[in-house]
């Protein structure tokens, strides 16, 4: 299978400012994003992960390295639109990402300067529309809506352009929870159904729950990468790193160190849970038996 | 305790005789009691923002109204500037409100404006650099310099710097990474704490929230749905899951636990708290 993107040592630095040195956000990042997989960048503020997304689709480009999207350098100013079709961004502020004065129209935009037919375009909206839940809204005035359905509006415009990867950087940082729920669901459903490569950037530890792979961005590198399981096994890494874990694992964590028999990668709800459930039983049934 | 802030039968339409005619806050009534640390919590379009801009005087209520400290705020219209310094509400991104040259202007300019000068002024502001753990070397800087977790900061400071009654912050955690949120909500916390002020804090996260709050309010399409401790809320898990909210996330294992018949108490809401129970249980049985 071959790779929806690959960095190859990449660095960027932001220019130096009056009175400062320039500042390295992302010091030889190799990695490569399969098609079809649904990826979770974590990292705290500062760690890279934003300037990362930024030169997956040529908005940043290398100042060492390269980023190939599809097999395309994303240097090659000729790619450039190339490129950008392949690969959407959807921003953390969907005040900023919102041009038209109808939602439908909104969602139209991008298809329409492509020169897809009416219809098509027609049937693209409402599709997209349909996958962000907000179909009851075609008609209404975006900025009268809140900002969790401006963000799904905003995802829909992505939707709409049919991209082979969508990178979302930190998209769902303004939402509620039930808006959260219903943007991470339309992405896993996009991935799932329609294949299309997801690069889901956040803070929000409970989001990498259903990820293929997680990678864990420290000072311009990656420095955990792996499934789920695998990274939320190690909480102190992640507490070293000003991380959190998901609540589950701080509790079956602080079990453990209480001298109890749990495993640390019951990650879900129902998973802790049961194993809580289980080690409770088997512990009381051990006193019994002495 | 004596209470601060009452709202009452407040109801808010916008766009009256628009077809986007809607009431965002529907026959709203709560009062919150001097020094108490309220939470306000429901999904997005419930009304919450709407609520809380009513608090200073930034909308005028479509009906009802609003008291602090017995007086209602409308009484004399040309006096909202003073319930403005009395009310401070910090809002969603503040730091998108930031536009002095240095951080140490930008706090002072609430103050100044309330009419401080000289060494009160120069006091207000560090002594608000100092709540929010800003250094007095970052008072110097451009705020544009700073990172987005500090920048919210110099906004928060800016309106502690007026000293207000009551403090309202609407999302102030919003975008910040985990270290960030932790941090800020620790300054809001130990705010409450030493200064006994009054602190209203809007949220869409149940986790942070509950760990925060002396009350909580519950918004649910422009009404109240419920209020009371956070135990007393969650244990109603199954009406804010059918209002289309969520419990935090260790609710929903100490209810799983509960169901399968543990003796765990289901509107538990911190890992410690379900920790420590589930401990006192495997001890409780091992001296069976």
């Amino acid at each position: 299978m071959s790779n929806m993107i690959e960095t190859r040592a990449l660095c960027f630095a932001y220019p130096a400012r009056a009175g400062e040195p320039e500042t390295q956000a992302l010091r030889g990042v190799t990695l490569s994003i399969e098609r079809g997989s649904f990826v979770v960048v974590l990292g705290h503020n500062g760690s890279g992960k934003s300037t990362l997304a930024k030169s997956m689709n040529a908005i940043l480009l290398p100042s060492g390295g390269q980023v190939l999207v599809d097999g395309m350098d994303t240097r090659d100013e000729e790619l450039l639109l190339e490129i950008r079709r392949r690969v959407r961004m959807v921003f953390q502020n969907p005040d900023n990402q919102i041009v038209a004065n109808v939602v439908e129209e909104d969602v139209a935009f991008a298809p329409e300067n492509l020169g897809v037919p009416s219809e098509e375009i027609r049937r693209r909206v409402d599709d997209a529309l349909a996958a962000v839940g907000m179909s009851q809204f075609v008609q209404h005035a975006p900025h009268l809506l809140s900002g969790g359905q401006k963000q799904r509006i905003a995802i829909a415009g992505v939707i709409a352009m049919e991209p082979a990867c969508i990178v979302l950087d930190e998209a769902t940082a303004m939402l509620d929870p039930v808006g959260r729920a219903e943007v991470l669901s339309t992405v896993h459903r996009l991935n799932r159904e329609k294949g299309i490569t997801v690069v889901l950037i956040t803070h929000h530890m409970n989001e990498a729950e259903g990820a293929d792979r997680v990678i864990v961005m420290d000072e311009g590198r990656p420095v955990m990468d792996g499934t789920p399981r695998e990274i939320f096994s190690q909480p102190e890494k992640l507490w070293s790193m000003g991380l959190t874990v998901p609540d589950t694992v701080s509790l079956l964590y602080g079990l453990r160190q209480e001298g109890m028999d749990l495993p640390l990668d019951a990650l879900s709800v129902e998973e802790c849970a049961d194993a809580v459930a289980a080690a409770m039983t088997s512990s009381s049934k051990g006193t019994e038996g002495q | 305790m004596k209470p601060i802030l009452q709202v009452e039968h407040l109801t808010h339409t916008y766009g009256v005789g628009t077809p986007f005619q809607r009431s965002a806050v529907e026959d709203v009534s709560f009062t919150v009691a001097d020094g108490e640390f309220l939470g306000v919590i429901g999904h997005t379009g419930s009304g919450k923002s709407t609520l809380i801009q009513h608090l200073n005087g930034l909308l005028r209520p479509s009906s009802g109204r609003i008291l602090l400290e017995g007086k209602d705020i409308w009484a004399e219209p040309k006096k909202i500037r003073d319930v403005r310094f009395q009310v401070g509400l910090v809002f969603q991104y503040p730091e998108y409100q930031l536009f002095e040259e240095t951080v140490y202007k930008d706090i002072a300019f609430g103050p100044t404006n309330m009419g401080l000068s000289g060494e009160e002024l120069d006091h207000c502001v560090r002594e608000a650099a100092k709540l929010v753990g800003l250094s007095s070397q970052t008072l110097d800087k451009s705020p544009f310099e700073l990172s987005g977790g500090q920048k919210r900061r110099v906004a928060l400071a800016g309106v502690l710097a007026m000293r207000p009654r009551i403090l309202v912050l609407d999302e102030p955690t919003a975008g910040l990474d985990p270290a960030g949120r932790e941090n800020l909500l620790a300054n809001i916390r130990d705010y409450h704490r030493n200064r006994g002020g009054t602190v209203i804090l809007v949220s869409h996260s149940m986790d942070e929230i509950a760990r925060s709050v002396d009350r909580l309010l519950v918004l649910k399409s422009s009404r109240i749905l419920m209020s009371g401790t956070p135990g007393e809320v969650f244990a109603r898990a199954e009406e804010l899951l059918a209002a289309g909210l969520d419990v935090p996330q260790i609710t929903h294992v100490a209810r799983r636990l509960h169901d399968k018949g543990l003796p765990i108490d289901p509107a538990v809401y911190t890992v410690e708290d379900l920790q420590r129970q589930l401990l006192d249980l495997r001890k409780g049985g091992a001296s069976c």
